[in-house]
């Protein structure tokens, strides 16, 4: 199989094994998880199947429609949009694995539909990964905000119906209202929409319009959760927790770094962004989103509020990590997507487990419940190292690569704000750890519950696993990645 | 006299006005129709003044004289006059039905019950 | 060309003109079948016209023979084509799908005389279309409207009464205003063929005359247009009027009217007026921002779902003008696309109501609870749609929202505001889209609803052809924008620049 037909293969996979999951959906639940796994599977292994050619430097590109002269619906696979896809479509395999645990053990209702709009997630998710314009990419980033809207509003009930109005509010006013000028306004500048090695802007736009256009394009792109356009992330963890973990921790937030770090990279291109007046100000937002999110996560009592925060806090690290254009940053900014992503989704899935097992969801609910739930507990305490970047887990990896790029910037804010924040994370999950592992068990009568169901815990270990397997493990990641910033 | 040289286009201007204002102000409907015939009216009579040619006659083929009116916006105000038929015809069926339904043909008294 | 090919032109009108009367002859039971198949066939007519029109330019016809400016000219050019494939297309699908609905709105002994009058309707919009004349695009518009008065006031509801003598009075002041305009234009130039005209009123020394009926031209035609604030008569008379008469007419009754309005004020006007242009921009740009601010406004807060969707139909003919208020290639591009686009959002928007209201015990917000369950396929239609209306990008809404802003682009710093109005009009667009969505996904049915839904299988099909030429026009706007982008260019072919 050629790289162009297994591009679009990757991106029409999933929609097919949608329409699959729905008639599988009515024979039996059976058949509708095997149809979930059996497509995620054989997603992976079509996105990762790209991954050594690219590795050697090839670049497989694809046209498929030219909707407007000079705007092309296009799809290209360059190491940044590789490594966002394979992360994506690797954990797919691992959350549906856990979504079965979580869906029956909590009976939740509309399965089906569940799974459905999950598998269309997805794969807005790998055209976003592999959009070669800005244009693809807005396409499939809207289809994304509709598609996860079900997943959101899951619940039904008025409180979840009003927190998902949020959701959706807060992504199109930013998508519609700033991001899609901003693309028009590239558009006009340059006459194209093109991710080129480079950027496409240097000749075109000078001054502080430069700085314009940036603010345009930050805050448009609302999935990046920058404050003060990051309330729709504490908003959307009304969610079931599988959407919380995949979507909000993995695919939709990190679709929005991803579009950041892109539009950086490929759009403005790094050494003209350095030279232009009026842009260092992302740097001071993203490290205020760091701080405050960090703070802000420290007075939850709400558990999957509190990872919803600490979540933004994370996701300002890559914005930041990208603002100080610098090539050891970009790297950071990339593989912190991945770390990010292995220690986010343990958290949450452990939370999820907990609710799942417990009923458990506020954090004074936790003490000793270590000791129920062992694996669970471990799992916890290894994503929370990560959170904090403690070595040897993944966080370690992507924060030293950002430090390295603040140093090599002479960038002090950034610096101070990586100390500060992981002083904070570690502020907030340590106690956490502390109780789940060594307070007295409360309640009366003592609680009975043991470990929530065995797909459930498979996935959380394995994610826990990825977290530490970074550490040791990420010569491929960077090697790719350093494809990135390598001259053109 | 200039002015008054074209009184008929005053004819026009005030037939209009009347018209106009019977169609914005009355509040029963057929007062309101009548209001619109006179609108159309007027129209038909700029139309029959600007074809007009001072001493000419009728514009019949083989005629002796030698000075006519011009036949065409006659012609036209014809098929306009049809159209000016058609509608009034329709707005009276309009308000036929309107008097069934409603037991009224006055515009606020219309707009009350439907209100309630 | 083929003599038949020839007299394309004519036969787009007298097609449905002579099936008229004939639906009248015909056993009731037929009348149906006899208008669909009229209306078809004026489609088909309609797209061999525009694939003349995109392979080889203009198309012009003389009823019997006569020259022009002495006989009766017809013409189809880009713009006309557009228009023909949007009135004609619009009329088959609602017929094509609506027969069960109007069976239910209209009593069996009238049946006949609705299609008939459909027929009329459809053959009016179609005539002004394809007319080069000012004076027949006068007596086609006034048999398209008498005939959708007949329309709008054909269903059970009574309310439908006052609202459609209230658009009878309004629309015939609308034509006898346009009568005036080109009455003072004969007067000056004595001629009505529009390419005549245009000729003509160069040679005219005093102009003012002509700027009166420039005046009452645009007014007549924006009432007839629904052009904000003229707009009065448009939410009730779609709200009342059966279902699929509301599809039709909303998909293209208004939009012949403002194609018109763009005939008169660019071909005719835009080059013997000096200072036209400046003057169109500058009354009908602020009409245009009020139009899409408050239609969007009222529907953000509306509770019945057709009055919701009249008050999105004066807001989407405000982007229209906006575009055409631009007077440059770019938004008139748009102007005309979003004419087709907006057709195909709305068109299939109004279907989909007809389809959801037997199943809803009424079309109050709350009356869509549970919609999405009861009529998952049919909503998921009217969603897309929805999405169109928005200009989602990938749906045909998007295309002309994207040359829009483009356009605005051009104006450099005064274009961010205007760029501000639409961002705006689409952002309060999600809120009143949304509204419907939310109550069909999560509100409660309510207790006298109809249990299993049951659309008519036409009908949905209907819907979906809808729906899928929305997304198909976003992702492939090639055939509409090739005829928009050259009407766009023939319309501002007269500016000197």
């Amino acid at each position: 199989m050629s790289g162009q037909q297994t591009i679009l293969m990757a991106v029409t996979l999933p929609l097919f094994g949608a329409l699959g999951i729905a008639l599988a959906g009515r024979i039996g639940a059976n058949f509708r998880e095997a149809a979930t796994l059996l497509t995620a599977v054989a997603l992976a292994y079509c996105v990762w199947s790209l991954a050594p050619s690219l590795l050697e430097g090839a670049r497989p590109a694809v046209s498929v429609a030219e909707v407007l002269p000079g705007i092309e619906i296009a799809f290209a696979v360059e190491p940044l949009g590789m490594l966002f896809a394979a992360l994506a479509s690797l954990l797919w395999i691992i959350n549906s694995l856990y979504s079965i645990g979580y869906m029956r053990g909590n009976r939740e209702q509309r399965q089906t539909r569940f799974y459905v709009m999950f598998a269309i997630s997805l794969a807005a998710t790998i055209g976003i990964a592999f959009a070669a314009n800005l244009f693809t990419l807005f396409l499939f980033y809207e289809a994304l905000t509709f598609a996860t809207y079900p997943l959101v509003a899951h619940k039904g009930d008025k409180s979840t119906v009003a927190s998902a109005r949020v959701y959706i509010g807060v992504l199109l006013t930013t998508s519609i209202g700033l991001f899609l000028p901003a693309i028009i306004w590239t558009y006009a500048a340059a006459g194209t929409t093109d991710f080129t090695a480079g950027g496409i802007l240097e000749e075109k736009l000078r001054g502080p319009a430069v700085g314009l256009l940036l603010a345009l394009f930050v805050l448009g792109i609302g999935k990046a959760a920058v404050m003060p356009v990051h309330r729709w992330l504490p908003a959307a963890m009304v969610a079931p927790t599988p959407v919380s973990a995949l979507l909000h921790a993995v695919a939709v937030v990190k679709a929005g770094v991803f579009t950041v770090t892109k539009v950086i990279v490929y759009i403005f291109g790094i050494d003209h962004l350095f030279a232009s007046p009026g842009t260092g100000w992302l740097v001071y937002a993203a490290a205020f989103t760091i701080v405050a999110a960090s703070v802000v996560a420290f007075r939850q009592r709400n558990l999957k509020r509190l990872l919803a925060y600490s979540t933004v806090a994370q996701l300002s690290y890559v914005v930041m990590a990208a603002a100080i254009l610098k090539p050891l940053a970009e790297i950071g900014a990339a593989i912190h997507i991945v770390a990010h992503a292995f220690g986010k989704i343990t958290l949450f899935f452990a939370a999820g487990a907990i609710y799942t097992a417990a009923k458990k969801t506020e954090l004074h609910e936790l003490r000793g419940i270590g000791r129920r739930m062992p694996i669970t507990m471990a799992a916890f305490t290894i994503g929370a190292l990560s959170m904090i970047g403690v070595p040897p887990t993944g966080g370690f990896v992507s924060k030293w690569y950002i430090l390295a790029g603040a140093f090599e910037a002479d960038n002090y804010v950034a610096l101070f704000t990586i100390v500060a924040s992981t002083a904070l994370n570690a502020a907030y999950f340590l106690p956490i750890v502390y109780m789940a592992w060594f307070a007295p068990e409360s309640g009366k009568p003592p609680p009975t519950h043991g470990e929530a169901p065995w797909p459930s815990v498979l996935a959380l270990s394995l994610t826990a696993a990825l977290t530490i397997a970074f550490f040791l493990f990420n010569g491929p990641v960077l090697e790719l990645e350093r494809q990135v910033v390598a001259a053109p | 006299m200039q002015v008054l040289g074209i009184y008929y286009y005053w004819v026009f201007a005030i037939l209009l006005m009347i018209g106009f204002y019977a169609v914005i102000a009355k509040l029963n409907l057929v007062k309101k129709l009548i209001g619109l015939t006179l609108f159309q009216a007027a129209v038909f009579l700029l139309y029959i003044a600007m074809g007009k040619v001072e001493g000419g006659t009728a514009p019949i083929y083989g005629a002796s004289a030698a000075v006519f009116s011009s036949p065409l916006p006659q012609v036209l105000i014809l098929t306009a006059i049809v159209v000016g038929i058609s509608t009034t015809a329709l707005g009276l069926g309009i308000v036929v039905r309107i008097k069934e339904e409603y037991g009224s043909i006055q515009e606020d008294e219309i707009q009350e019950i439907d209100r309630r | 060309m083929s003599p038949l090919a020839a007299q394309m032109p004519a036969l787009q009108v007298v097609v449905p003109m002579l099936m008229a009367p004939f639906v009248l002859l015909l056993p009731k039971g037929l009348s149906w079948a006899a208008a669909a198949a009229a209306s078809l066939l004026a489609f088909g007519i309609a797209a061999q016209l525009a694939a003349t029109v995109i392979d080889s330019g203009p198309v012009a016809y003389q009823m019997g023979s006569w020259p022009a400016p002495y006989g009766i000219e017809l013409g189809v050019d880009a713009l006309g084509a557009l228009l023909l494939v949007v009135v004609t297309g619009a009329s088959s699908l609602a017929l094509v799908g609506g027969r069960a609905s109007l069976a239910a709105a209209v009593t069996e002994e009238r049946e006949h005389y609705f299609y008939a009058a459909w027929l009329l309707a459809l053959a009016g919009l179609a005539g002004i279309a394809v007319s080069a004349d000012a004076f027949n695009i006068f007596v086609f518009m006034e048999i398209s409207s008498l005939a959708s008065y007949v329309l709008v006031a054909g269903g059970p509801d009574r309310r439908a009464l006052p609202a459609v003598f209230k658009y009878l009075m309004m629309g015939t002041v609308g034509a006898t205003f346009y009568l005036i305009g080109i009455g003072l234009i004969y007067m000056a130039t004595g001629t009505l063929n529009l390419a005549d005209m245009d000729l003509r009123i160069a040679g005219v020394a005093d102009k003012e005359p002509i700027l009166a009926a420039a005046g009452f031209i645009t007014v007549g035609l924006a009432l007839k247009a629904a052009i904000f604030p003229l707009h009065v008569w448009l939410p009730n008379a779609y709200t009342y009027a059966p279902h699929i008469a509301t599809a039709f007419l909303a998909a293209c009754a208004t939009k012949v009217s403002l194609y018109v309005l763009l005939r008169f004020d660019f071909f005719v006007f835009q080059q013997n007026l000096s200072g036209h242009a400046l003057q169109f921009s500058a009354y009908l740009m602020p009409l245009a921002i009020l139009g899409i601010l408050v239609g969007s406004g009222v529907a953000m807060f509306e509770r019945n779902v057709k009055r919701l969707l009249a008050f999105s139909s004066v807001a989407q003919i405000g982007y229209i003008m906006l575009g055409a208020s631009l007077v440059s290639i770019g938004g008139l591009t748009a102007a005309t696309l979003h004419m087709f686009n907006h057709a195909l959002a709305k068109g299939g928007l109004f279907l989909a109501i007809a389809a959801l209201a037997p199943v809803a015990a009424g079309l109050r917000l709350k009356d869509m609870g549970g919609m999405a369950r009861r009529a998952p396929w049919t909503f998921a239609a009217f969603v897309v749609a929805g999405l169109s209306l928005i200009g989602v990008p990938g749906t045909a809404g998007f295309v002309s929202k994207w040359y829009l802003i483009s356009a605005a682009m051009e104006l450099g710093a005064p274009g961010i505001a205007l760029i501000g109005v639409m961002v705006l009009g689409s952002l309060m667009a999600v809120v009143y889209v949304w509204r419907i969505v939310e109550s069909a996904c999560f509100g409660k049915p309510p207790e006298n609803a109809a249990q299993a839904a049951a659309v008519p299988r036409p009908l949905g099909a209907a819907i979906w052809a809808a729906a899928l030429a929305n997304v198909y026009f976003g992702i492939a706007p090639g055939l509409p924008l090739r005829l928009s982008s050259s009407a766009a260019a023939s319309l501002l072919g007269h500016v000197p620049t």
